[in-house]
């Protein structure tokens, strides 16, 4: 079964199309992971998340100024192509700057008929976060009413929310398997599944990854785990870079095995509940996102992630952290020094690899032999 | 050869001093008991005010061009930045302040003065961060930030929603209640109603000063400009450069009213976008040995002037003053979010439709015959949409050129390049190439 999120990744568009065919439903596409998918969900509007193809490009040129980071301008580039033409809208909820362009030059270039823009607050630890993103919910829903012809009642948020949080669950004490000595599965097959679910309904993804964690409790994997290596930073969805840092081994005297993560494609994104109680379910829904692990653009004036990552890599026994950055993506590049400081601090070596999704991740993976290399070094020595 | 009269402005020198004293104040406010804070030339920098009369700010982005300005000083600030982990794509103007910190050198002479708090806003990625990290660099400064990020401000949202006011105006009162416990002080409203009023006379005066560049010859050229309006930048609400301001005003009308030019051989007019390469302010003088005055930009007049864009009329206007003074200080935290929730500067964070308007609103009133886009490699905020801008004027109908440059970076500005562009540009808008 777990092939079947591969499949699910390499065939997005494929699935979207068909869904369309066989349910009638609205496909949204939203641009990062600040939207709130239960809201959608309540419409029975299907939101997918718009990431790249991590292919060369040049249409993004005339578009986006060139420090921009390589993903906003790869995942502009895959409207400009006509990538996602089967949407019926599209929506951002406010993250960086980056991001903010692709989805404008898409509203400008490829508006597909409905277009959404939720001010998603920054200020997430100021005690008026909540009330302020409840007022702009309000607001969404008024233009999902518009969209669908339909209007939604709390008993529908709940359902959105149940959907979300059962498929968030799952994800989880999947994670939970990765902490063996010999996880059962690799960061590569769980890179897959995170994205998968940006792609597919929560209620089709949902059993698939219920069989996974079943089948996953015997699995054995035949190979050398290596070295247990946690990712930290910006968006990143590229397995590719994963699947050749975890083959190394094959090939080479150091091998290893991602074992965690914090980006905004896995933990980041979905380790959070709604946590709703017998309270009103859009201010449950408010707080989830306001309370989330933030993106570092939001993290201030404490910065909170400090504290979940090193507990990740704690947890998860990693040998060391790639703090891995998207070129240019300002956000991170602000935190970088103190994450590294923090993981170092607490015995947790770290290397920096700046990264760039649209060109081959041969070097990177170069560049992480070596640092393996460090670390085969420091159990040599001690 | 000269088609109008020209003057020197007579408040020049006044200006220098007011610039002068603002940073020796902040440098010496210990010695005399007062307070030091830091953050944004966004900041809502009135809230401070009720902590009294003798609370001395620095703001980062005019102290980062100040920093730019002095390139060997600026080279050692970025540098020091760099060895400490920082990327050298991060904002420079940013990076000049923590490098700042980090040699402990004050760009106006002697150590770099340690502030008690910072306060600031946020709406691009940088500002609460830039503050965040000089905090800890200062070993450990509370930070309190206000995020204006809380959508865009009629006519380009449908309305101004009450809850987007209201979200900022409720992090001015937190403010002020995390204010008076890390100061020990009792907050004074009557000084902060006064701040507040300011704050909104020297932003709607800017706004004023700078339609009178819709007159030919314009009495004002950009390079001048920048040496003006960086006292909205420095601190709003100070009661001396609100007043400066009307002076300024008064001045330019009269300047308006006899002839004066700024370029006494202004032929044509340009507008320009971001910042400008503080170390290079050069390429100005060069655009006027063509012939041509930089009339401003919507940077200029908009990031810290107040305007409304009317979208029936395609005009670009100061925006009204209230009507009354603020009364109690929920009155003024509520009246001075909706104001600021308008400034021009932040609504391309939305969407670069918004300044794409604008920036065509400008080009048509203030009668510009060229655009100059610096694509600013130092400011992520600023640049942000440009490209998108750059589309939009050109099928607008108008002229644009672009340059890639940085404000606070020497290492990214190509001067000779950038100047070779310019004069293809400006020969294509019909100006002879001096002799």
């Amino acid at each position: 079964m777990i092939e079947r999120f591969r499949e699910w990744y390499e065939n997005r568009h494929e699935y979207a199309r068909s869904y369309k065919e066989r349910t009638g439903r609205k496909v949204v596409g939203f641009f990062c992971t600040y939207s709130p998918e239960e809201i959608f969900y309540a419409f029975d509007v299907l939101p997918v998340r718009i990431l790249g193809s991590h292919e060369v490009q040049d249409v993004t040129e005339p578009h986006l100024f060139g420090m921009f980071c390589p993903f906003c301008r790869d995942v502009l580039a895959q409207g400009l192509k006509g990538r996602y033409e089967y949407l019926d809208g599209i929506s951002i909820g406010q993250s960086c700057l980056h991001l903010r362009q692709a989805y404008t030059s898409w509203d400008i270039h490829r508006n597909p008929g409905w277009s959404h823009y939720l001010p998603m607050p920054s200020h997430v630890q100021s005690k008026r976060a909540v009330s302020f993103l409840v007022g702009e919910y309000r607001l969404l829903i008024e233009r999902l009413e518009e969209l669908t012809g339909r209007r939604i009642d709390d008993d529908d948020l709940r359902r959105g929310i149940d959907i979300m949080n059962r498929v968030r669950r799952v994800m989880k004490e999947i994670y939970e398997l990765r902490k063996d000595d010999n996880p059962p599965i690799t960061g590569e097959e769980a890179m897959y599944m995170t994205c998968a679910q940006f792609f597919t309904d929560a209620r089709e993804f949902l059993p698939v990854a219920e069989e996974v964690k079943r089948e996953l409790t015997t699995r054995k994997l035949d190979r050398d785990p290596g070295k247990r290596i946690m990712l930290v930073g910006s968006e990143n969805d590229d397995v590719e870079y994963i699947r050749m840092i975890e083959t190394l081994g094959e090939r080479e005297s150091v091998g290893c095995t991602v074992v965690i993560e914090e980006h905004c494609t896995t933990t980041r994104y979905f380790w959070d509940e709604v946590e709703l109680g017998d309270r009103d379910p859009l201010t449950a829904i408010a707080e989830r996102y306001v309370l989330r692990t933030p993106c570092p653009s939001k993290d201030w004036p404490v910065r909170t992630r400090l504290d979940r990552i090193l507990r990740f890599a704690k947890d998860w026994r990693a040998d060391g952290a790639i703090v891995l950055q998207q070129k240019f993506c300002d956000p991170h590049e602000a935190d970088i020094p103190f994450v590294r400081k923090h993981l170092q601090d607490n015995g947790i070596p770290t290397y920096f690899l700046e990264f760039d999704v649209t060109v081959p991740a041969g070097p990177f993976a170069i560049r992480t032999e070596a640092f393996l290399e460090t670390l085969e070094a420091e159990a040599d020595l001690f | 050869m000269a088609k109008y009269p020209t003057e020197p402005l007579k408040c020049w020198t006044k200006a220098k001093e007011l610039r002068k004293n603002f940073y020796r104040n902040f440098d010496q406010a210990h010695e005399k008991g007062g307070i030091r804070w830091m953050g944004s030339a966004w900041a809502l920098d009135a809230v401070t005010c009720g902590l009294g009369r003798d609370v001395y700010c620095i703001t980062g982005e005019p102290y980062g061009a100040s920093c730019a300005f002095n390139r060997p000083l600026s080279a050692r600030f970025l540098t020091a930045a760099e060895n400490y982990g920082f990327s050298r794509d991060l904002c420079s103007y940013m990076r000049n302040y923590w490098g700042s910190i980090l040699t402990d050198e004050y760009a106006f002479g002697g150590k770099f003065p340690k502030a008690d708090f910072a306060f600031t806003q946020h709406i691009c990625c940088s500002h609460a961060k830039w503050y965040q990290n000089a905090c800890e660099l200062e070993g450990g400064v509370p930070l309190f930030a206000i995020d204006v990020g809380a959508g865009p401000y009629p006519p380009f949202a449908a309305e101004m929603y009450e809850h987007r006011v209201r979200y900022v105006a409720e992090q001015m009162l937190d403010a002020i209640d995390w204010m008076e416990e890390i100061t020990g002080r009792k907050y004074d409203d009557e000084l902060f109603l006064e701040g507040c009023w300011n704050d909104i006379r020297s932003t709607h005066t800017w706004a004023k000063i700078c339609m009178l560049n819709r007159a030919v010859p314009a009495p004002l050229d950009e390079k001048s400009i920048y040496s003006l309006y960086v006292f909205g930048t420095l601190q709003k609400s100070n009661g001396e450069f609100a007043d400066f301001y009307e002076e300024l005003l008064e001045e330019v009308e009269d300047r308006v009213r006899r002839g004066i030019a700024a370029v006494a051989n202004e032929q044509a007019r340009v507008m320009t976008d971001t910042q400008p390469p503080w170390g290079f302010l050069g390429i100005y003088r060069h655009l006027e040995t063509w012939g041509a005055v930089s009339i401003g930009s919507l940077y200029t007049f908009g990031l810290e002037g107040m305007w409304l864009y009317d979208e029936e009329e395609g005009e670009f206007l100061p925006r009204p003053m209230p009507g009354d003074k603020p009364k109690t200080r929920e009155e003024a935290c509520m009246m001075l979010a909706d104001w600021h929730l308008s400034k021009p500067e932040y609504q391309h964070f939305y969407h670069p439709e918004y300044k794409t308007k604008m920036m065509d609103a400008i080009a048509r009133h203030w009668r510009v015959d060229g655009i100059i886009l610096h694509y600013n490699r130092g400011c992520e905020g600023l640049s942000t949409g440009i490209a998108e801008n750059r589309l939009g004027l050109l099928e607008r109908g108008h002229k644009v050129m672009t340059y890639e440059g940085n404000m606070g970076d020497e290492r990214e500005f190509d001067e000779k390049a950038v100047t070779n562009r310019m004069d293809i540009f400006l020969e294509s808008l019909g100006l002879k190439r001096p002799g």
